[in-house]
């Protein structure tokens, strides 16, 4: 893997979005040729959306050969309700952007048979040609997505009850009562995150920090899901310095010290402009 | 429901670079319009999966519901309460003229008048859209004869009336037809007013107490009747006193029904309302307060005599006299005027004074859900506004109907 680290959020948010940035350019994305970006929600990607909209203001970044496909879904919640996914991925994207709306997909967690909903979700990945760049999160109990601890490693995009962490950390959303945080969600699979040509996972705060250890110091382990990706050729993992208060001082510093190599990653930063 | 397959088809247009008046704040969004009306992106995204036709840039500018005048007796030299041969032109010259003040609607108003007036001039002031020919009409403001003659005003003594015989009949005898009325205003303490306000109010036209004598207890029993609206508060009605308030009490009464909301209109001019007086009644019920402009005829044409109803009227400078008398009858200020002075004189925020002009308005006519608002689904009636409130360019169903003239090189 390459550990990335960042001293704060907005460094961490910034050097994230430069890579997802020049991923994009670099693919050369056209008529026949769409890239495909896995996106991730919470509060950890909202710096990183917010740079990438900066971006594509400026003109050096257009995603009208970008798909997208989001890696999960509430069960139950209205799609118009404020706290669902689809108003998080409109208001904090989709709405700054030239995506055409028919390649932003995200899980209906409202569809009358949730199964074949999560089914034609996969297919739909397939028909797309796969992942090219699954952005993703931690949750503090370790999961990727809302891979639960418990989630087979090589599981499907499937319907998930939420553990007892997960809702907790997301009661902040609906006015701390926990009574109306949705209990199910619809999710990506381990597996099908693994199956992404490259994998990039923010991890910023120190509330991460105990995670990031077990996900990335520990063994691959079905109770830390992220762990997995320890056996994805490609895998990313930007954080700031909070999220890597629980690691070895020597990975800190092995890591750290490759900096220069990593930024070369995302200096020179590529623009759409230059007719690239 | 507007046409399904047409509606889909319609072009999407989208104004960025603006800060809309949304649920009492000013946030940077986007409106998005479709066919006049607003339209939820969101859904268009996600359920039809489209993205915008056509942008139109904003400049920065703030983008509010726009403004909507429920007094306004002329302008422009013409005199809503006289019955002209053309009663239709002279309404259509008001409704496009206001467009430049930051006016999408409006209720032509007629002051007391003989019932001949009434009969020839309310079956030609029809309710109307509006567009790029003028503001729309939402419906007559009547107000008078049924005043009181203490506080008459500027009213004509000799065509004030009482409805003690018959009541509602007497009502309908005298303006023939009621179908192009919106809001009325009466004395409360005439006789039989609480008869005659229940009828007006079942039939949907909103009663105003005004021109008026009444005591606070009176004025609480015609809210309970229905009445919902105070005409230019202050002028025209018994002075506040601190052991009977008057009709000013209504505004902290405790005796309004529950759910209701009693609104006032007040005039912003600068002469009508000494400023402390605007910040005490808009500081003791803010929500309420709804700012006419109350304009006469003479409203655009500058200093000299002019006539309203049937009176003969000085101008000077901003104010309008009764000729030869000190009695203020109506005023010259324009809507975008008044709004203007509303939030200098309280130091209120700019959202407060953008909805006392259009969102209080609308919810007085029970119009809130497609009027005075910007929310999806409402008529993109709006107004671009400079930082100082100053109309840039106004807009009805989301067509451009004015534009302040830019400054060429």
């Amino acid at each position: 893997m390459r550990l990335v680290i960042l001293d704060n959020y907005d460094l961490a948010s910034e050097w994230a979005a430069k890579y997802i940035c020049n991923r994009i350019i670099q693919f050369k994305p056209g008529q026949d040729r769409y890239f495909t970006l896995g996106l991730p929600t919470g509060s950890t990607p909202l710096g990183c959306y917010k740079k990438l909209i900066e971006y594509h203001k400026n003109g050096d970044l257009s995603f009208k050969y970008v798909k997208t496909f989001n890696m999960d879904e509430y069960v139950g919640l209205p799609r118009n309700h404020p706290e669902s996914y689809h108003s998080y991925m409109w208001n904090n994207f989709f709405k700054h952007i030239d995506i055409d709306p028919s390649n932003a997909h995200i899980l209906d967690g409202n569809a009358t048979d949730l199964q074949a909903e999560c089914d034609a979700f996969e297919k739909k990945i397939k028909e797309a040609g796969g992942i090219d760049l699954f952005v993703g999160g931690i949750g503090p109990d370790g999961h990727i997505a809302f891979n639960e601890p418990g989630s087979s490693l090589v599981s499907r995009t499937r319907l998930k009850t939420l553990a007892m962490d997960t809702i907790l950390a997301n009661a902040k959303y609906f006015d701390g009562d926990l009574s109306k945080v949705p209990t199910m969600a619809l999710t990506v699979g381990v597996g099908t995150v693994m199956d992404a040509r490259e994998v990039m996972i923010l991890i910023t705060g120190a509330h991460k920090a105990f995670a990031l250890y077990k996900a990335i110091e520990e063994g691959v382990n079905h109770m830390w899901t992220v762990s997995a990706f320890q056996q994805h050729p490609r895998t990313i993992f930007v954080c700031d310095e909070d999220a890597t208060l629980e690691l070895r001082v020597k990975t800190v510093k092995y890591f750290k010290g490759l900096m220069h190599v990593h930024n070369k990653l995302v200096d020179p930063l590529y623009s759409m402009k230059e007719g690239n | 429901m507007r046409g399904g397959q047409d509606s889909v088809r319609a072009p999407v247009l989208r104004f960025t670079n603006c800060r809309l008046l949304r649920a009492g704040k000013l946030l940077r969004e986007d409106l998005w319009v479709r066919e006049g009306r607003i339209l939820d992106p969101e859904k268009l995204f996600f359920d039809e999966q489209r993205l915008a036709d056509q942008q139109r840039d904003c400049g920065g500018c703030i983008l509010a519901p726009g403004f909507i005048d429920v007094q306004i007796n002329g302008g422009f030299g013409v005199d809503f309460s006289q019955a002209t041969e053309d009663v239709g032109s002279g309404v259509a010259l008001v409704a496009q003229k206001i467009l430049a003040h930051g006016v999408t609607s409006f209720c032509p108003t007629l002051v007391t008048s003989p019932p001949e007036v009434y009969h020839k001039v309310l079956p030609h002031i029809p309710v109307k859209r509006g567009g790029p020919h003028g503001a729309g009409v939402l419906g007559v403001h009547l107000e008078g004869p049924f005043i009181s003659q203490q506080k008459r005003g500027a009213h004509p003594e000799a065509h004030l009336r009482s409805f003690e015989a018959n009541a509602f009949k007497d009502v309908l005898a005298t303006y023939g037809c009621l179908d192009n009325v919106c809001i009325l205003t009466l004395a409360p303490e005439l006789d039989r007013s609480h008869e005659v306000i229940r009828e007006l109010t079942a039939l949907g036209i909103r009663v105003s107490l005004g021109h008026s004598v009444a005591d606070l207890q009176m004025a609480e029993k015609a809210v309970q009747s229905g009445a919902t609206f105070i005409t230019h508060l202050f002028n025209a009605m018994l002075p506040f006193h601190h052991r009977d308030p008057g009709i000013v009490g209504l505004l902290t009464s405790d005796q309004v029904p529950a759910g209701r909301c009693v609104f006032y209109g007040m005039i912003a001019d600068g002469i009508h309302t000494n400023p402390a007086a605007l910040r005490i009644a808009h500081r003791a019920h803010p929500q309420g307060l709804v700012l006419v402009t109350d304009a006469i005829p003479a409203l655009g044409l500058g200093n000299g005599r002019h006539t309203l109803g049937q009176q003969v009227v000085e101008v000077d400078e901003l104010s309008a006299y009764v000729a030869g008398t000190t009695t203020l009858c109506g005023s010259i200020a324009p809507m975008d005027v008044c709004v203007r002075n509303f939030l200098e004189a309280t130091g209120c925020s700019l959202e407060s004074a953008l909805e006392a002009a259009s969102l209080h308005p609308a919810q007085l006519l029970g119009l809130e859900e497609c009027k005075g608002t910007l929310d999806f689904g409402a008529d993109a009636d709006f107004v671009l506004l400079d930082d100082a409130l100053h109309v840039q360019a106004t807009y009805i169903s989301g067509e451009l109907v004015w534009q302040a003239e830019v400054a060429r090189p």
